[in-house]
């Protein structure tokens, strides 16, 4: 088994809230990122993909193709966007980089036929990062 | 839904390698330029992995500011700017980064209660770090 890995950059915006909490708890809970005008960040993904090595091609998966599941999958959807209010997962799911790892995971796992998902990694600045492995 | 959260901090400190249990030839062979006597600095780049359920209500697996205050209060202020031989983890113990990392970890995992303390990662430069998980676990890469 091998593990590859491949990076992608984009950059959007969002802001923390939940209808259900005080607004006053919205601003305790969240704190600046409460901020309703939004803030943004450049997110920098990483996509693990784990597989055997096909004998033939000597890859574990064709990187030409992850690039572009991940472009149409995720940047295209993503990047440069107000994520609460463009991308339907977050109509209801607060835009956290947890949930951003989640919904980057289910967008691109029904979609790699070769190799496995084995980890997506959601970084929102250089000092915090997310890692999702698909566990319940 | 599981996931994984890590955050990064950084802190200064110095620390001199010299074991009492070595003779001082020992002590030169074995640590090297670690053990002058009067100790160096690394600026050293810590980071917490925590684990948990992303709360439905918050999107988070623990409120940020949680962590950042427990980092803050138990392990930066404690030793930021400090010379490691000094303090109270490192009385009978060389301050060597591994066992930095575990001080770290076994300060964090007993006062820490949001999410599940997953890891402990130290670099001591950008050439070295170490990990540890609490016990069983302990890895070390460079």
């Amino acid at each position: 088994m091998v593990y590859l890995t491949r990076k992608a950059e984009f950059s959007a915006s969002h802001y923390y809230h939940n209808p259900d909490f005080t607004p006053e708890q919205n601003r305790q809970i969240f704190g600046k990122c409460n901020n309703p005008q939004g803030h943004g960040h450049n997110y920098m993904l990483e996509v693990t993909v784990k597989g055997d090595i096909d004998p033939d091609s000597g890859f574990v998966v064709d990187l030409k193709q992850l690039k572009e599941i991940m472009h149409r999958e995720v940047l295209d959807a993503m990047d440069h966007r107000f994520l609460n209010k463009e991308v339907p997962e977050f109509t209801t799911r607060i835009p956290t980089t947890e949930n951003l790892a989640i919904a980057i995971w289910q967008r691109l796992e029904p979609k790699l036929d070769n190799a496995k998902l084995h980890r997506v990694r959601v970084y929102e600045t250089a000092d915090l990062f997310v890692d999702f492995y698909g566990e319940r | 839904m599981k996931a994984h959260l890590t955050r990064r901090y950084r802190f200064s400190a110095s620390h001199r390698l010299h074991s009492g249990n070595f003779s001082c030839e020992q002590n030169r062979a074995i640590y090297g330029k670690c053990n002058n006597p009067h100790g160096h600095g690394h600026n050293y780049i810590l980071e917490v992995t925590v684990s948990g359920q992303v709360d439905g209500r918050t999107g988070m697996v623990c409120n940020l500011i949680e962590l950042d205050d427990a980092v803050q209060s138990e392990i930066l202020e404690r030793f930021d700017r400090q010379n490691l031989n000094t303090l109270l983890p490192f009385a009978g113990k060389v301050p060597t980064t591994e066992n930095l990392c575990v001080a770290i970890y076994e300060i964090l995992q007993p006062i820490f209660h949001a999410a599940h303390l997953e890891r402990v990662r130290l670099e001591e430069t950008m050439m070295n770090s170490f990990e540890y998980r609490g016990k069983e676990n302990a890895t070390v890469s460079s």
